[in-house]
């Protein structure tokens, strides 16, 4: 557990965007791909996701029909729409930047200044 | 269409659980069983599998609400499961929620019936076509709304601002339909008055300009329409039906439209006349006359585009024509506008003042009642931080429980504000059937039914209030820490010495005081002014009027039959004495007349030496109203016109023009056509317009002597008769004396003093009512507020008690620790309230005839008054406190 970060304000939305870019999902299986891609390293309570997910849904970005799971559970699976895919790009080269500035902000030495 | 399908998902919200929120419950089912599925293919049993699956997906409840808020689609939801909560909670303690229903109800009923007579009287214009556009003219610097008709000519035809100007009075007349006379209320308008206004018959036809072909030239009469229905049984043949009116035949040329009342708020004529028949109607005819500004008001609408400040230049630049042309009539012409309902600043200006501040203190009622409730939901909120802190436990956000307490708050308020709405309703119509001036004027109403405006403002009150005393234990709810609270049980917080509740309680205290101290202070004031010195004695004295115009009377007839009158009456056994008078003082206004000393040869209105009060009176008028004579005499029927013309003055005139009381007896002055007269007589100083007045100059001549075609004196006189004998009988004795002299003359007969209660001391009577309602609202209040707080104090200090009563603590012992407190507060809140109350009676002073604050009477009693509501609040807490049994209270812990 200790190993696991925190989620910053803001990330779990982009994530959620980056898991169902890769392919429709049901809830639980936009979890279980966060988890995946991110090397389990982000810490996130299950049911955290769903006001997330509806709150995406309601803004547009993403779309969601009733499905069937793969073990023949009925389960809803989310998709992106085409506001949410530039939604993702956007917020992807968003974050990109930040990172790429706080990485270089971080990594200064006192003799560059 | 969009709107239709929101409104069927709101209804379906209301009424059963939405489809949304079932997809949600099963979507996050859905989920827990996958997690499950996953856990048990790694080796659990399905139940423990399930428990996992449970525990790790979180606060389930917490993020099935969370999910729900994101979707946007609760709200109506949430309010529903708040208002269902709310009931519950309030059928629990149904004590709680009636006190608090029926202090809204007062509250909020108090303003709805003070704004909607606001809104009918002053927000709420006159019911004719553009209303928005008509004004009246008012003239000078005292906003005087009459006229005289020549210089109404002038500025009809002279101005450019207006589309047109119409003129009109009111009177009364004797109208003879064939069977018995009766005497009616009617406008004498002019020819355009429906043209201009923009009214259209809704039976026959109206005059016009057209029609006016100078005096007597338009005998034409239009009904109003509920005189119509009542008088003539709706019969459409009325039309072109002859009729008797004062004698005079007049044709019934149509029957106004129903919603049409004339252009008065407060009294609705029977019929209109033209204006250029006032021989025929009133007896005489003034219209020649540029001095005689008889003509009740001027108005008209706008012409597009033009503003108010525009058309009062343009009025005034007449004006100064007026001033340069007749410097002998005309002075001071300079013109404003108003609205013409009330009569323009007459009756409006005070009325406006009188409601604004009324609205304030019913504003002050429902702020004292906000606080009561405020203290009433903090002292709730904290006997049920258990309940509080509990569901914060469980996982209830602190938002979502305050917005159940407001829920639990707007609710009482709406009910509340429900209730106090339809007795407001009940109360007004009552006010709107009412005839304030049965007596005088019967058609004279008060309009004041409640409409939409009405309902909004009670709702947006209502809904307001809930959220004022909702908000009062927010922070105490924030402030909740639900495991403290419900380790250590209901523990009593120390520390600060003050509390929001005490704060409440001293500002619910002092504005109630401030509203008892202006109750008591109009009510003194009142008591006053019936038992002061009018300058005449009303009580045993009757008004007869005997209109001798409307009897067919006119010119030289009537100063004989005036006499045959006062001799008829005077004849009657009972009647000590008796006299006329053109207008009894103190009856609805006065007329006046501008006076130069005997040394002034230039007559211009700016030399005057004095306005004074001018009554036409017979002889033995003085004694019939017990005026008394300081000095000189009274006259005599020898003062007739052939005698030198002679006046008696009251006492401030004589100091005024004659700088001397003694002397002013043989002096002379003059009237503006130059005529000399002698003063013969001083009378007392009285109340002329009205009660409130300071001192007036006034003068009062022999009735033959007044020359009968100039004024309309002799027409509209009334006899004051004095007696010592059962007023009723004297009254139908001398009624039918009279029509033994006259059986087509109208004769009524009104006790002097109920008419002044009608009439002079209305205003007075009406502010005294309003104030001591709502005086008896603020004690209400008071005594809720202070009985919630002991009794809530005491039972919260039971066991305390208990334990002082235990350890041989005394009866005052006891109570000083359970009511101290209370009585320091209410202490606190009286003195604050008395000093606001005390100098917002000066604003009282203005209305309310004799209302000083610096009244030793009136201080006292708003302490006795405050100790004794204190007393009555906390009496039945003080019987709890007082049979504390310790041991049972020992025992129960």
């Amino acid at each position: 557990m200790t190993d696991q970060a925190q989620l910053l304000p803001g990330t779990l939305d982009l994530l959620i965007l980056k898991a169902v870019s890769l392919g429709p999902l049901h809830g639980y299986g936009i979890l279980l791909r966060i988890g995946q891609i991110s090397g389990q390293a982000l810490l996130i309570e299950q049911g955290a996701l769903y006001p997330a997910l509806f709150r995406l849904v309601r803004q547009g970005l993403l779309k969601a029909n009733w499905g069937v799971s793969e073990n023949n559970r009925r389960a809803k699976f989310y998709e992106l729409t085409a506001a949410g895919r530039d939604r993702f790009r956007e917020e992807t080269e968003g974050w990109n930047r930040v990172a790429t500035a706080m990485a270089v902000a971080l990594a200064a030495q006192s003799e560059e200044i | 269409m969009k709107s239709l399908a929101w409104i069927r998902s709101v209804a379906a919200k209301f009424f059963h659980r939405s489809p949304v929120a079932d997809e949600t419950e099963e979507e996050l089912r859905s989920h827990i069983e996958l997690r499950a599925d996953d856990l048990e293919r790694s080796g659990l049993d399905r139940a423990e599998a399930e428990r996992r699956a449970r525990i790790e997906f979180g606060g389930y409840e917490r993020y099935r609400e969370e999910s729900h808020e994101a979707l946007g689609g609760n709200f109506i939801e949430t309010l529903v499961q708040d208002a269902r909560f709310s009931l519950r909670m309030l059928r629990k303690s149904p004590g709680f929620t009636l006190v608090s229903i029926l202090t809204l109800a007062l509250a909020i009923g108090a303003n709805a019936v003070v704004f909607s007579i606001m809104n009918a009287l002053i927000l709420r214009p006159l019911r004719v076509p553009h209303a928005e556009s008509l004004y009246a003219v008012e003239r000078g610097q005292d906003q005087a709304i009459n006229h005289s008709f020549p210089d109404y000519l002038d500025l009809r035809d002279r101005n450019r601002s207006f589309e047109d100007l119409v003129a009109y009075n009111v009177t009364g007349a004797a109208l003879d339909t064939g069977n018995n006379p009766t005497s009616p209320w009617l406008m004498e308008v002019t020819g355009n008055y429906f043209d201009a206004l923009g009214i259209r018959p809704s039976l026959g036809r109206f005059f016009h300009r057209s029609d006016e072909h100078g005096p007597d030239s338009a005998p034409y009469i239009v009904l109003r329409y509920a005189y119509w229905h009542s008088h003539f049984h709706d019969d459409h043949g009325v039309v072109g039906r002859v009729v008797q009116l004062n004698k005079h035949p007049f044709t019934i040329l149509g029957v106004a439209p129903p919603d049409f009342q004339g252009t008065l708020l407060f009294l609705a004529p029977d019929f209109w006349v033209p204006i250029v028949n006032q021989g025929q109607v009133e007896g005489v005819d003034v219209l020649n006359e540029r001095g005689n500004r008889g003509i009740l008001m001027v108005m008209g609408h706008l012409k597009p585009g033009v503003t108010q400040a525009q058309a009062v230049a343009d009025l005034n630049s007449i004006g100064t024509y007026l001033e340069k042309a007749y410097p002998k009539d005309d002075s001071h012409m300079t013109f404003s506008l108003t609205s013409p309902g009330l009569a323009g600043d007459w009756l409006g200006g005070p009325m406006r003042e009188f409601l604004t501040g009324l609205m304030l203190l019913a504003g002050l009622i429902l702020l004292a009642a906000c606080a009561n409730l405020g203290s009433l939901f903090a002292a709730r909120a904290a006997d049920r931080s258990r309940e509080i802190a509990l569901r914060l436990a469980l996982g209830s956000s602190r938002r979502r429980i305050l917005r159940q307490v407001f829920t639990e708050a707007v609710l009482i308020s709406l009910v509340g504000g429900a209730v106090g709405l339809a007795g407001s309703v009940v109360l007004l119509r009552g006010l709107s059937a009412w005839r304030p001036f049965s007596t005088v004027a019967p058609n004279m109403t008060v309009p004041v039914n409640p409409d939409t405006n009405v309902y909004l403002v009670a709702l947006l009150l209502a809904i307001a209030s809930g959220f004022l005393f909702g908000a009062v234990p927010v922070r105490q709810i924030l402030r909740t820490n639900p495991y403290e609270v419900v380790k250590a049980g209901l523990s009593r917080r120390t520390g600060r010495r003050i509390t929001v509740r005490d704060l409440l309680l001293v500002a619910q205290i002092s504005i109630c005081a401030v509203l008892v101290t202006s109750s008591m202070v109009a009510v003194r004031g009142l008591i006053g002014s019936l038992h002061s010195n009018f300058g005449f004695e009303p009580r045993n004295a009757m008004l007869v009027g005997a209109s001798l115009s409307t009897a067919g009377f006119s010119g030289d007839s009537m100063p004989a039959m005036q006499k045959r009158l006062i001799d008829t009456v005077r004849n009657v056994p009972g009647v000590k004495s008796a006299g006329s008078v053109d207008r009894p003082p103190l009856y609805f206004g006065a007329n006046t007349a501008i006076v130069f000393t005997d040394k002034t040869t230039d007559l211009r209105p700016s030399n005057a030496a004095a306005e004074a009060m001018v009554y036409n009176i017979s002889p033995g008028y003085f004694e019939a109203a017990h005026t008394s004579l300081l000095s000189g005499r009274d006259f005599t029927w020898h003062d007739d016109e052939n005698a030198p013309r002679v006046a008696v003055v009251n006492r401030e005139f004589a100091s005024r023009i004659f700088s001397s009381t003694t002397n002013a007896v043989g002096g002379y002055y003059k009237r503006p056509d130059g005529t000399r007269i002698q003063v013969v007589g001083i009378a007392e100083d009285g109340k002329y317009e009205k009660v409130t007045e300071a001192p007036q100059p006034a003068m009062f001549l022999p009735t033959m002597q007044s020359p009968h075609v100039r004024g309309t004196h002799i027409t509209d006189s009334t006899l004051v008769v004095r007696t010592d004998r059962n007023p009723q009988q004297v009254a139908a004795a001398i009624k039918s004396a009279l029509s033994e002299l006259d059986p087509g003359m109208p004769v009524t007969i009104q006790m002097w003093d109920k008419q002044l209660n009608d009439s002079a001391l209305f205003a007075s009577r009406m502010a005294t009512l309003a104030l001591g309602v709502l005086g008896l609202m603020g004690a209400v209040l008071s005594i809720t507020g202070i009985f919630g707080m002991a009794a809530y104090s005491v039972s919260k200090r039971l066991r305390e008690l208990g334990i002082r009563v235990a350890l041989g603590a005394q009866r005052s012992e006891v109570l000083q620790a359970a009511l101290g407190r209370a009585f320091k507060l209410l202490a606190f809140g009286s003195a604050a309230g008395l000093i606001l109350g005390l100098l917002a009676t000066r604003v009282l002073a203005a209305i309310v005839y004799g209302a000083t604050p610096r009244d030793p009477l009136v201080l006292t009693g708003v302490v006795l008054a405050m100790a004794l509501l204190g007393l009555v609040a906390t009496w039945i807490p003080a019987q709890r406190a007082l049979s504390v049994d310790p041991l049972i209270l020992l025992r129960e812990e």
